[in-house]
């Protein structure tokens, strides 16, 4: 038996699919991203001029590129995500955890927009948005609120709150039903315990559930944060960076730069900078929640 | 429930709470399910009942052309079927890749296993798009674009790590005994792991299988960018979009199209489906 799994040959033929495929298009691809960005290249040439650390520079001094606000966008979002977005799933998940009526039924309601296609959501949310005939303005209008009524993807004060709501109509289910998983994990005795002793629900979540949860609360902040840092298809469809690049975010701009710019090198900087971004978050909130369980 | 009961004695503050807290849940279910239902119903009005006679109530003629057009000029059924190919051959990949590599990580004793383990496990915050310059430049070369392998390379790879993660949990699950025996019996590795490893793995194939599916049934940067000819279904919502700006019925036919296959299947098996999400968040 130890001898049939010690088999170094066999080891290899088993991960060698997977090594294939993980090198030729996931670590092959960052190293060529890195590799690229230092050059001005349009893409097609076989020519391309080397230039150092410049797109880099020039990613943030060119108004065209105006990286510095699409980073503040998307900062902007993974901060929404996590303050406004994960509190609200918290909420429900410890609402529906606690064995009410009917909890199966809310889980699977809160859950169903996560199984839709982000371009129907996105389309789904300009209609809701449609400044003359979507629901919003309708709905403030019959409210007799005319004055609250915009046109809310259109202005530049508006568009990126208006952005980020349906991120947060699609994804509150996905983070609710982690952490339900992990509110319902916690032994039954735990609760009982701290009931004996007199604690009042509030105290119970606060001190006994929430602690408990703690690694699930860590990979939600982290699929939070990573998945706004990564988010294209909503902002692609709602708006595509507009108006004036309000909502304007990393992805959106490589790929304009791209595909109808043709400034590979300019784009794989950018890519580049998205990888150690995220990379960068997850080690900060690692650490940030180990920090706190010492 | 033992909690009930002591429950039943409720003062009257308790009935307030509770009933504030059935609303806010009410409340937020009302969200989440009534721009579906507002999807549903514009699939099937003219502009006329869209833009001020009928908002929100059903449609008073249920104009089920908007669908036709829909299906012949949004070409949905084709749509449909190329994601659904592609979904499966990723799927199928995904699982053979996934399961024989989590085999030589859990099964073999070496050195390096953990740290190969870890090394897998990047890909869980690698995002997409770093990947998109050098891919789209490799097929262009390969000549691989606007071919169906375009999006089930990179989508296989971009489920691997997932796979992995939940195949490693169920397959350390499975008692090391089941192999001594089938040793004994004169099994080789490749029997061991086909004939008794596999079959005993359907709950990791099962969660898998939803996970990766979605992933690729939904993605729209690579879709859009490596393909040209071959549309995949958020692609063509999304085309039918520019095509339909002022008629909002077959676009939102399109849409219902597009989702409510997907909202049936999850109604049929929700808790499966709800279950491999957390598997594949939690075993990590």
């Amino acid at each position: 038996m130890k001898k049939l799994y010690s088999n170094k040959l066999t080891i290899c033929l088993f991960l060698l699919p997977a090594i294939l495929l993980f090198v030729g298009v996931l670590v092959a691809p960052i190293v060529m991203s890195l590799y690229y960005s230092f050059f001005d290249w349009d893409g097609i040439s076989s020519t391309k001029t080397f230039v150092g650390f410049n797109n880099y520079k020039e990613m943030f001094t060119d108004d065209t590129i105006n990286m510095g606000l699409a980073l503040k966008n998307t900062c902007i979002l993974a901060l929404l995500s996590v303050v406004i977005q994960l509190p609200l799933s918290l909420f429900l998940a410890l609402l529906l955890a606690k064995g009410r009526k009917g909890e199966r039924g809310f889980l699977s309601v809160y859950f169903m927009p996560v199984l839709i296609s982000t371009v129907v959501i996105g389309q789904l949310w300009m209609k809701i948005y449609n400044p003359d005939y979507g629901i919003l303005n309708v709905a403030l209008r019959s409210l007799g609120l005319e004055k609250w009524t915009r046109i809310w993807l259109g202005d530049k004060k508006t568009a990126l709150w208006a952005a980020f709501v349906p991120t947060l109509w699609q994804y509150v289910g996905y983070h609710m039903l982690l952490l339900y998983a992990g509110v319902k994990s916690v032994p039954p005795e735990y609760r009982e315990a701290a009931m004996i002793d007199g604690a009042r629900e509030g105290q119970i979540n606060r001190y006994i559930i929430i602690p408990y949860i703690k690694p699930i609360l860590k990979i939600s902040v982290i699929f939070a944060v990573t998945g706004s840092f990564k988010s294209f298809d909503l902002i692609y469809v709602l708006t595509n960076g507009g108006p004036a690049g309000a909502t304007q975010v990393p992805s959106t701009r490589m790929i304009e730069l791209l595909f109808t710019r043709n400034r590979y090198g300019m784009g794989s900087a950018i890519a580049t900078v998205l990888i150690v971004m995220c990379f960068v978050a997850a080690l900060l909130i690692g650490f940030f929640f180990r920090e706190k369980e010492d | 429930m033992a909690k009930n009961t002591s429950h039943s004695g409720l003062s009257p503050r308790k009935v307030t709470k509770e009933t504030l807290i059935y609303l806010f849940l009410g409340i937020w279910a009302l969200i989440n399910l009534f721009p579906l239902y507002w999807m549903f119903t514009f699939s099937l009005k003219s502009n006329k009942e869209i833009h001020g006679d009928n908002i929100i109530g059903l449609p008073k003629n249920w104009l089920w052309s908007n669908y036709e057009t829909a299906i012949k000029n949004g070409h949905i059924f084709e749509t449909f079927k190329n994601s659904a190919v592609i979904a499966i051959i990723t799927i199928v990949i995904v699982m053979f890749v996934s399961l024989m590599a989590t085999f030589a990580l859990t099964r073999f004793v070496w050195k390096g296993r953990k740290t190969m383990n870890k090394f897998f496990m990047l890909g869980l915050t690698i995002p997409v798009h770093v990947a998109i310059v050098p891919l789209y430049i490799s097929f262009s070369k390969l000549n691989m674009l606007d071919t169906i392998w375009a999006l089930i390379i990179p989508y296989a790879a971009f489920s691997l790590a997932m796979a992995i993660m939940v195949c490693t949990g169920f397959m350390q699950s499975i008692p090391i005994e089941l192999d001594e025996a089938a040793c004994i019996d004169g099994c080789g590795t490749w029997r061991i792991f086909f004939t008794i490893i596999c079959p005993l793995m359907k709950p990791a194939v099962a969660t898998v299988s939803i996970y990766t599916f979605l992933q690729c049934w939904n993605e729209l940067m690579f879709a859009t960018i490596f393909m040209n000819k071959i549309k995949t279904l958020p692609v063509g919502v999304q085309a039918l979009h520019g095509k339909y700006l002022v008629e909002w019925g077959p676009i939102g036919a399109a849409m219902v199209l597009a989702t409510f296959p997907m909202l049936i299947f999850y109604i049929i098996l929700s808790r499966k489906i709800q279950d491999s999400f957390i598997a594949g968040a939690i075993k990590g």
